[in-house]
């Protein structure tokens, strides 16, 4: 049931990227800066001591979620792990809002009560954030699971990282997905690292880790996540099935990330060389890449990226400033958003005791 | 004569009359649906309503309980079986991470309407893997309610509030209690035309002046026996004050039947150690401790894992002998 990797060639001759206006093509850049430039300004903000646990950058995978995101419908949802800002900002999440979660503000996404590991946005169809390690998977069949109930034709894509293969969870929503014929797509973001330990030491796997899935009668792809193009063509194939087979696929994108697991990683250029990571940063950036495109179609000058990168800059540091600005919650927020029938103040949340503070 | 149905049929009524009300209610579960249930509770409810509505899922409580969460963010409203509450354990990140926080961690942008239901009862000799009485465990999650009918009427009722309810709520029965007969009425003889019972609200089983024995769970007719023999032999007066839902709990009616008996026994069958006697103990001398006439007194399942030889289990759980003994002490 695999499918060869298409060249970027064939990739970028796919229909659905044939599609793309020029504009179109401008955004996906624009959006991809946008993830990086907001990562950047939030690693100094963290470093300056101005936010509170991990911080997981994205620096390096931006087209895998970019790409994805831009094939999205009415009806198609995604929900993905803990490295989950570029996620939120592809879907349209603002940064304003991104950034003061970040800052443990009011006016973050989650009322400052997720953090960076927990954005969610439902009205853009974006489910979270989630913090344990492949404990978002059998959500993502779930949402797939509520598509086919209501009779809706869409897809649900369930993003984890390659760490994330081997927890029970996972397989579970492999068999369940195939067994029940759901619209779910699984992408496996494999940056190589499953925090400081290398693909090799903690997955036993043949060709790859997407090949399991035969194992379970399901449809899979691997592919490099470097050119924004492949990453459409493939996962396209993947959401056409969903669509109009309702059947479920395991998609696995080859990417790196910059920087450690978290910025915390004290660690990052133990486990792997300083060449290798300066490697991927030169000759390997999905952003450079896909500037090399704009230009050599002639889609746009270098003028204009430019232009696109300053703006993107601007919006982040803005974005901090906004941030920095906010006010924290209220400390009578912490009982908020615990139960809905309290919140909404429903006969069921007025009776009985909810909360044991004395 | 009023109706008398079993525990195992109102809750086969609840939800079947909720699959009827509303059609985003789906049970899910091991065996629930060609199979009839492995305790029968779904019994023809496959038949009645196919496939769609009700699902056997496999033996993958992880996959089916998280799927039925991420199900539940769309409006799909899952009543999900585990044959054991036991088997709690390999999904207990999917309820905990994810049906309990997802609505905390995202600022109150998500709810999770599912019920997760079964058995959680010890005293069937099937060991400690198979024996865990978890209530205490799930009502100490904010995000989280708990609730334990102990009798068939509240079995119903409860259940049908239950699946109404927009968060998560985990329902625990009893398979010693599935086969027992009580006053059920039926909806023509109810004045709203059904039996919906508030989570929230405890309900006093038998009132008395001496005592309060406060439980939940099949320890409320522990209590209920207690009480009888209390009277008869050693007039004493016994309350019984049956919570019915731990989380939301009504400290309402504990304090106020305390208040009036000045003396108080939690009663579970869940063990003592942060136990939920513990929680309701610490209340009452909190908030009660000038009405106090003797220390607040638990009877619990002896502290350790569920022993599996039959007449030794029975000495593990509280018995209406172990309740006497207690109230005596204080009494």
């Amino acid at each position: 049931m695999a499918k060869k990797s298409a060249s970027s060639e064939s990739a970028a001759d796919a229909a659905i990227n044939r599609s793309l206006t020029p504009d179109d093509k401008i955004k996906l850049y624009r959006e991809m800066v946008r993830i990086r430039r907001f990562e950047q300004v939030s690693l100094q903000h963290y470093q300056a001591g101005r936010m509170g646990g991990f911080l997981h950058l994205y620096i390096g995978q931006e087209s895998v979620a970019t790409g994805v995101v831009s094939l999205m419908g009415e009806n198609d949802h995604i929900i993905t792990a803990y490295r989950d800002h570029g996620h939120a900002l592809a879907v349209g999440m603002t940064m304003n809002e991104c950034m003061a979660e970040l800052f443990g503000k009011g006016t973050g996404c989650s009322r400052g009560k997720g953090g960076s590991m927990h954005y969610f946005a439902p009205d853009k169809n974006y489910w979270g954030g989630h913090g344990i390690v492949a404990g978002q998977t059998p959500l993502g069949l779930g949402l797939a699971y509520g598509l086919k109930y209501r009779g809706l034709k869409g897809a649900a894509l369930a993003f984890l990282g390659d760490g994330a293969v081997n927890q029970g969870a996972y397989h579970e929503s492999l068999n369940i997905a195939e067994l029940f014929d759901l619209p779910v797509i699984y992408v496996i973001e494999n940056n190589g690292y499953s925090m400081g330990t290398s693909q090799a030491r903690s997955s036993a796997f043949g060709n790859s880790l997407a090949e399991r899935a035969a194992g379970y009668g399901i449809a899979w792809d691997t592919f490099s996540g470097e050119d924004i193009y492949e990453v459409r063509a493939h996962t396209h194939a993947a959401i056409e099935r969903a669509h109009t087979e309702c059947r479920p696929t395991v998609l696995e994108v080859k990417t790196y990330r910059w920087e450690g697991h978290s910025v915390a990683d004290a660690n990052k250029l133990k486990y792997r060389t300083k060449e290798e990571v300066e490697l991927h940063q030169r000759e390997h950036d999905p952003i450079q890449r896909w500037k090399r495109v704009l230009l050599d179609e002639g889609v746009c000058d270098e003028a204009e990226l430019k232009k696109i990168d300053k703006a993107a800059q601007q919006e982040a540091e803005e974005s901090a400033e906004f941030a920095k600005a906010s006010a924290y919650p209220a400390p009578e927020t912490i009982f908020e958003d615990v139960y809905w029938e309290v919140d909404q103040m429903t006969t069921a949340g007025l009776t009985g005791r909810h909360f044991f503070n004395d | 004569m009023p109706r008398r149905i079993t525990y195992r049929d109102a809750l086969r009524e609840a939800m079947d009359e909720e699959l009827a009300r509303d059609p985003m209610v789906v049970i899910m579960g091991e065996e629930v649906a060609q199979y009839n249930g492995a305790y029968k509770v779904t019994q023809g409810l496959w038949d009645k309503w196919g496939d769609k509505r009700i699902v056997d899922t496999p033996i993958s409580e992880a996959g089916f309980i998280g799927m039925g969460i991420g199900a539940s963010m769309l409006g799909v409203r899952p009543v999900m079986e585990l044959m054991f509450w036991s088997f709690y354990t390999v999904a207990w990140d999917q309820i905990v991470n994810n049906a309990a926080m997802v609505r905390y961690m995202s600022g109150g942008k998500i709810n999770c309407p599912i019920v997760i239901r079964g058995p959680a009862n010890g005293g069937t000799s099937v060991g400690a893997t198979h024996s865990h009485t978890p209530e205490n465990i799930m009502a100490s999650f904010p995000g989280m309610k708990c609730v334990v009918p102990a009798t068939a009427y509240d079995a119903k009722g409860l259940l049908k509030a239950a699946i109404r309810d927009n968060d998560p709520v985990m329902f625990m029965e009893s398979t010693k209690l599935y086969g027992e007969e009580w006053d059920v009425p039926a909806n023509d003889e109810l004045p709203g035309g059904e039996l919906v019972i508030p989570l929230g609200v405890a309900d006093i089983k038998r009132s008395g002046t001496d005592i309060s024995l406060i439980a939940h769970g099949r320890a409320v007719i522990t209590c209920l026996q207690a009480a009888e023999i209390l009277e008869a032999e050693h007039g004493i007066s016994a309350e019984v004050v049956d919570v019915r839902s731990i989380r939301p709990l009504d400290e309402e009616t504990i304090l106020d039947s305390v208040s009036r008996t000045h003396r108080a026994i939690y009663v579970e069958e869940g063990r003592p150690f942060c136990g939920v006697g513990a929680q309701i103990a610490y209340t009452i001398q909190s908030k009660l401790f000038d009405e106090l006439d003797a220390p607040v007194l638990r009877v619990t399942s002896l502290d350790a894992p569920a022993i599996y030889s039959p007449p030794l289990e029975a000495l593990q759980l509280p018995t209406p002998e172990l309740v006497i003994e207690k109230a005596l002490s204080i009494c």
